[in-house]
């Protein structure tokens, strides 16, 4: 059964420092007030032990001399408890101040955990995206935030607590007598062993449960994705099968987990309560035997350690204050497995947080501007419709340069991964308004060289100009806001129709959008939906078809209004008779730009001005059309149907 | 709901019972534990410290603990024995519920709520069943111990409670009443924040590529804070709980101390002794922690409420298919007929995805489909291995309805390419092998000679035993496609139906498997449905789809004559962009 080493379960002491930093940085002031109100009341939980053995004492001692007169009792005893009561009181304030508090600091942190979360995240390359598990970054949001929340609002508060009640009771105990002290801290002492052990084994098997949960999850989504494939095959029983199996594995760890954690209560409960009788039948011994008692009280009040008598009202309290450690021994052994699988969710946050963010040394801003007949540009306050590069020299002079979507790639070299070349040698030279398209199989690179204009991923050698500017010199907002993209995989937002489509320029009017739809000839499909333009998405536009989704994304592309545009099979779902209808619609679209196309069927790039053909990062053919079919190289074979294109 | 889920205990109710048991035999023990301890302070103090009686209730204490520690131990594990047991039948139930559901059942839900549904509400569910079984019937028994032993010993001590549990469960109900609501209404909130955070992650190319950064961060941010006051506001009002609770243990306190003191005193000890004194301070402290789990209950099990609606919206429900109660096994041959079929997808639907078709399909046509998007191409086809049941009309298929034949030997004769098609994380060999198990190597790799997939597949490292990533992404598009119609081819069907199942397959690839069709497998019927005339061109009959109707008729000759749209379609093909410019 031991196969597996027991996971390490060191608290990694740099996560939980960086956690409780965070709190404090994020608090400065709520949290020092907070931990104040929960020592506070912690030690105040303690101190009433005292008057209550100072009342008892009255009691015992009107009894036993077999005083019945309540009148003269009270006189002693009425001061105490409304001390004590005013004790209660102050707990009371002082608990309610700082559960509040913690309600606030509690989703506060959260929510600024998540923002930080969000905002880092925002600001990581493309890369990150790219070589991360989707699932695996939404769990960081989701389930690993929600660990952290157990730790703050419960585990470290009760840990503080805990700590605090443990250290004041032990003072009085102390106070009281120290070979009783000693007695209470052999049995906390199994207490703290016994927690040790099996608090391990529940935290290992938390850790392989939260393993099988994944790996069942795995499971079901697949299945649940493939259901109609399941179907059609009639596969549903090997697929129970397969599932029952995986689903039996989490069974096993999720009962020992539980097992483990369950047993913890009543083992450390009972062995309180073995210590209170080993307690009491020690303070019996103590009170026949007359031993002489060594307490701080002796050594304190003076007369010497041993000064201070052991007497039957000191019994009694010391038999409740052992309780009270008990208890709290058991609340905090309760909080181990919370605070390992927080370490866990914390340590993956923090790694998230501190991913690298994408560079941008970027100071070619794009501007708004006005160009003169004479081809003076100026720099301008409005939105003019009229683009320029403000290019800031070392010499400290500034030059506009206007914006016309001439991109030049001059022998280009890229890898994702060190040591395998995707690109080789590529140079493309794209002219304002003209269209260049990209012929090619899977993994000759056509996606890699549109990643590279837009700079999401980085060049390893060779120049990209825009404009006569090197991209590494633009700032990548204005060199992304000036291409548009339309990608094979839509991608819409939760929201209205008229939302996803403005989302290609923030200030554009409904009319804008309109027109733009227009354009795509998406108007049509959107003016039958439900509700119009006001058509709310949800789930990736999950009621619309592939095709209407990427009508969408060209309408949002087009609203944009780029100079250049970059076109990665965005229609390749639209039935090639709808093609043709928005071709005309797309062709204006086109007109004027620099656009890049990306196209799998050969009928979408045939109109294209220059064609390159690519074959495993290079560039084995380029030219029109008419002239690639009259040299009968591999577009020829391509196009006669004599070639394989994926 | 609560029937089936509690059905779902199955084989695990004798550990539900026997926790049941050992709890409450803990409970009473736990109840007696302060009734013992009151003797042996007795013992201490009016006995001076009498050893005797000290050990003698000392030992006693001791015995009990073990016991305790027993009833405990055991409850523990077969707590966690028939929770974990009780969720796992759960999902299992799930799990198969999910796998007799038909086409139409499948539409109904989506496959990321399928999942939720399977893991985090059985998760939900799972806590909620352990709290039941370890407290629901531990508090109410522990409560009523408490409060007769309390009076047993203290009589007008006990008094106290008369007020406190009313005062204290008063309080914990109002707070519970006011904090859920607030507590759901955020939940779903929080639910949509994290749909939001998987569209940024899913679309961060959009995001990027528009430079919408920081309109993002701005959006999240607003919307991250709007939840946080909504979380603040209800966790402070749960936040209460704790400090009501104090209140009453406090003022119980100070009432037993200075009522009991005084009792004490002034009778002399007859009527209450020290002992029994701070024994009632116990018992205050249980009634009220008893009180407070009582609420957690009630908390909890408002919160898995919602779980277990949507656990029981998958179990209730009702597959729309059913075999027939005799079911024919054999299918005669590969002829397909549609007569006066009309279907919608659900009974609301204004329109009907198809109306009025008739067509007849003769065993070992090749048929081709074409038609636009919407134009129910795929509806058509999936009402022949009876994936869908027809809303009007009956579909034959070797001259008997489909209704008449069993699902598994219907399917079995009719294979199906699926539009939207899935490769499972394994090996191509076990993939492959969904077409038929017992198929041989020799069998998979003629299925893939005919689907032109053997040649990539040999050019693997691995080849037939390489791994396929879940969802096949490890393959490229024609390749998955290929590889997805040898799967299909393996099942040796009477009827074989691709649903634009070469889209990413080369042109002359397309021809290849099409010709391979022709010569190795003439008697099975073909239906194609394909984008490209070119995959349809030579085929026996050509049926253009328009509008949820049969629009024409015939092969590609007369079509070109007779039907505008198919016209269409072949020059918007054939040009290209040629005649755009």
């Amino acid at each position: 059964m031991n196969k597996e080493q027991t996971p390490k379960r060191k608290l990694n002491k740099n996560v939980l420092g960086r956690v409780i930093r965070m709190l404090f940085r994020s608090y400065p002031v709520m949290i020092p007030l907070t931990m104040f109100c929960i020592v506070a009341s912690a030690a105040i939980s303690s101190i009433p032990a005292i008057f209550q053995q100072k009342v008892l004492a009255v009691v015992t001692g009107f009894y036993e001399a077999g005083n019945t007169d309540w009148a003269a009792a009270a006189e002693q005893i009425v001061p105490k408890i409304v001390i004590l009561a005013t004790l209660y009181f102050l707990s009371i304030i002082f608990i309610t101040l700082y559960t509040q508090l913690m309600a606030v600091i509690t989703q506060g942190f959260l929510n600024k955990l998540r923002c930080r979360m969000f905002d880092g995240m925002q600001d990581l390359p493309i890369r990150y995206f790219d070589s991360n598990k989707h699932g695996d970054i939404m769990s960081y949001y989701t389930n690993d935030i929600d660990t952290l929340r157990q730790l703050v609002s419960n585990s470290l508060p009760h840990l503080l607590q805990s700590a605090i009640i443990v250290l004041t009771v032990l003072g009085i105990m102390l106070w009281y007598s120290i070979w009783m002290t000693l007695v209470v801290l052999l049995g906390v002492g199994a207490m703290v062993f016994v927690s040790k052990k099996i608090g391990g084994g529940s935290a290992k098997y938390f850790v392989r449960q939260q393993k099988s949960i994944a790996k069942g999850e795995g499971y079901i989504q697949e299945m649940m994705n493939g259901q109609k494939v399941i179907k059609v095959f009639c596969h549903e029983e090997e697929v129970k099968e397969g599932f029952h199996q995986i689903n039996k594995e989490l069974y096993e760890d999720s009962f020992r987990a539980h097992a483990y954690a369950n047993c913890l209560g009543p083992i450390i409960m009972n062995i309180g309560n073995v210590l209170y009788v080993i307690c009491a039948t020690v303070g019996g011994l103590f009170l026949l035997s007359n031993l002489s008692n060594a307490s701080l009280r002796g050594l304190i009040t003076g007369g010497g350690i041993f000064a201070a008598a052991f007497t039957i009202d000191i019994v009694i309290p010391f038999l409740n204050m052992t309780k009270q450690f008990t208890g709290n021994i058991n609340q905090v052994s309760q909080q181990i497995n919370s605070i390992v699988m927080a370490m866990a969710g914390a340590e993956r946050i923090f790694a998230l947080m501190d991913e690298k963010p994408e560079a941008d040394d970027g100071y070619v801003t794009l501007v708004n501007a006005r160009i003169a007949e004479d081809g003076t540009v100026t720099e301008s306050e409005e939105r003019t419709g009229e683009w320029a590069w403000k290019h800031p020299h070392g010499d400290g002079t500034l030059t506009y340069t206007p914006l016309r979507g001439d991109v030049r790639l001059t022998e280009v070299d890229f890898s994702y991964v060190e040591g395998k070349q995707v690109l080789t040698d590529v140079s493309v030279y794209a002219e304002p308004g003209q269209k260049v398209a990209f012929v090619g199989a899977t993994g000759a690179g056509k996606t890699t060289i549109t990643n590279l204009l837009n700079r999401f991923y980085d060049i390893a050698d060779g120049k990209i100009r825009y404009d006569g500017i090197n991209i590494n010199k633009i700032r990548k907002d204005d060199l992304r806001r000036s291409i548009g993209i339309v990608l094979q995989d839509t991608n819409l937002f939760t929201g209205s129709v008229m939302e996803n489509i403005r989302y290609g320029r923030l200030d554009a009017t409904d009319e804008d959008c309109i027109a733009a739809a227009k354009l795509a000839g998406a108007d049509d499909f959107i003016t039958r939906l439900p509700d119009g333009y006001r058509t709310e998405l949800n789930n990736n536009g999950a009621n619309l078809s592939q095709g209407q989704r990427q009508l969408i994304a060209i309408a949002r592309a087009a609203v944009a209004d780029p100079p250049v545009m970059i076109l990665d099979e965005a229609t390749s779902s639209i039935d090639t008779r709808t093609e043709a209808i928005v071709q005309r619609g797309m062709d204006k679209l086109m007109e004027g730009r620099t656009v890049f196309v990306i196209a799998h069927r050969l009928s979408t790039v045939k109109n294209s001005d220059v064609i390159m053909v690519l074959d495993h990062g290079r560039i084995i053919e380029r030219g029109g059309h008419e002239k690639l079919i009259a040299d009968r190289g591999t577009y020829y074979q391509l196009y006669t149907g004599a070639f394989e294109l994926e | 709901m609560i029937k089936k889920l509690a059905g779902c205990i199955r084989e695990y109710r004798t550990p539900t019972l026997l926790t049941l048991l050992f709890i409450v035999l803990e409970a009473v023990i736990e109840v007696t534990i302060p009734f013992i301890t009151a003797k042996l302070i007795d013992m201490i103090q009016e006995h001076g410290a009498d050893m005797q009686g000290i050990l003698k209730y000392g030992l006693l204490l001791v015995v009990m603990a073990v016991i305790s520690l027993c009833c405990g131990g055991i409850a523990a594990v077969t707590c966690a024995k028939a929770s974990a047991g009780f969720a796992k039948n759960l999902r299992d139930d799930l799990f198969d519920k999910v796998q007799t559901y038909s086409f139409e059942n499948i539409d109904k839900f989506s496959s990321s709520s399928l999942v939720t549904r399977l893991t985090t509400d059985v998760a939900n569910v799972q806590m909620a069943f352990m709290m039941l079984i370890r407290i629901a019937v531990r508090a109410p028994l522990m409560l009523i111990f408490s409060i007769v032993m309390a009076y047993v010993m203290g009589g007008a001590l006990a008094t106290s409670f008369v007020v406190l549990i009313p005062f204290l469960s008063f309080g914990l109900i109002l707070i519970a009443k006011k904090a859920m609501p607030a507590f759901r209404a955020v939940f779903k909130k929080y639910d949509r924040l994290n749909e939001s955070i998987e569209e940024n992650v899913r679309g961060m190319r959009v995001v990027k590529g528009f430079s919408r950064e920081e309109h993002e961060k701005k959006k999240f941010g607003a919307a991250s804070e709007d939840i946080c006051g909504d979380f603040t506001k209800a966790e402070r009002i749960v936040a209460l709980n704790n400090p009501l609770m104090q209140i009453c243990l406090y003022a119980n306190m100070v009432f037993v101390l200075l009522v009991g003191s005084r009792l004490i005193i002034t009778s002399g000890g007859s009527i209450i002794n020290v002992g029994e004194m701070s024994a009632m301070l116990t018992y205050g402290f249980q009634i009220l922690m008893q009180l407070m789990m009582l609420s957690m209950i009630y908390v909890m099990l408002t919160m898995s409420a919602e779980s277990v609606k949507r656990i029981g919206e998958v179990l209730s429900e009702t597959p729309a298919l059913t075999d027939p109660v005799n079911p024919v096994s054999e299918i005669a041959d590969g002829s397909v007929d549609f007569e006066n079929v009309s279907f919608k997808y659900s009974a609301k639907a204004e329109r009907n995805a198809l109306d009025g078709i008739n067509l007849h399909i003769a065993s070992g046509m090749t048929v081709g489909i074409i038609g636009g998007t919407g134009s129910s191409k795929s509806t058509l086809v999936q009402l022949i291995p009876r994936l869908y049941d027809t809303t009007e009309g009956t579909v034959k298929v070797g001259g008997r309805d489909v209704k008449e034949y069993g699902l598994d030997a219907l399917r079995g004769a009719v294979a199906m390419v699926l539009q939207k098609n899935l490769l499972f994380s394994g090996t191509i060999a076990e993939n492959l092998r969904w077409g038929n198990e017992s198929a041989t190597d020799e069998e998979l790799a003629e299925a893939c000679r005919l689907a032109q997939a053997d040649e990539f597949v040999n050019s693997f490292p691995d080849k037939y035993e390489t791994h396929i990533e879940q969802g096949g992404t490890n393959v490229s598009g024609g390749q998955k496609q290929r590889l997805c119609i040898a799967r299909a081819l393996l099942k040796k069907p009477k009827i074989l139906i691709l649903d634009d199942s070469t889209s990413a397959v080369d042109t002359r690839t397309d021809m290849l498997i099409r010709a391979g069709f022709r010569s190795y497998i003439p008697e099975t019927t073909k239906i194609i449905i394909a984008q490209r005339i070119s995959s349809v061109q030579e085929a026996d009959m050509i049926v253009v789809m328009d509008n949820g109707g049969i629009s024409a008729v015939g092969n590609h000759e007369t079509l070109l004559k007779t039907s505008d749209i198919y016209r269409e379609v072949y020059e918007s093909q054939t040009n290209g962009g040629d005649t755009n410019e």
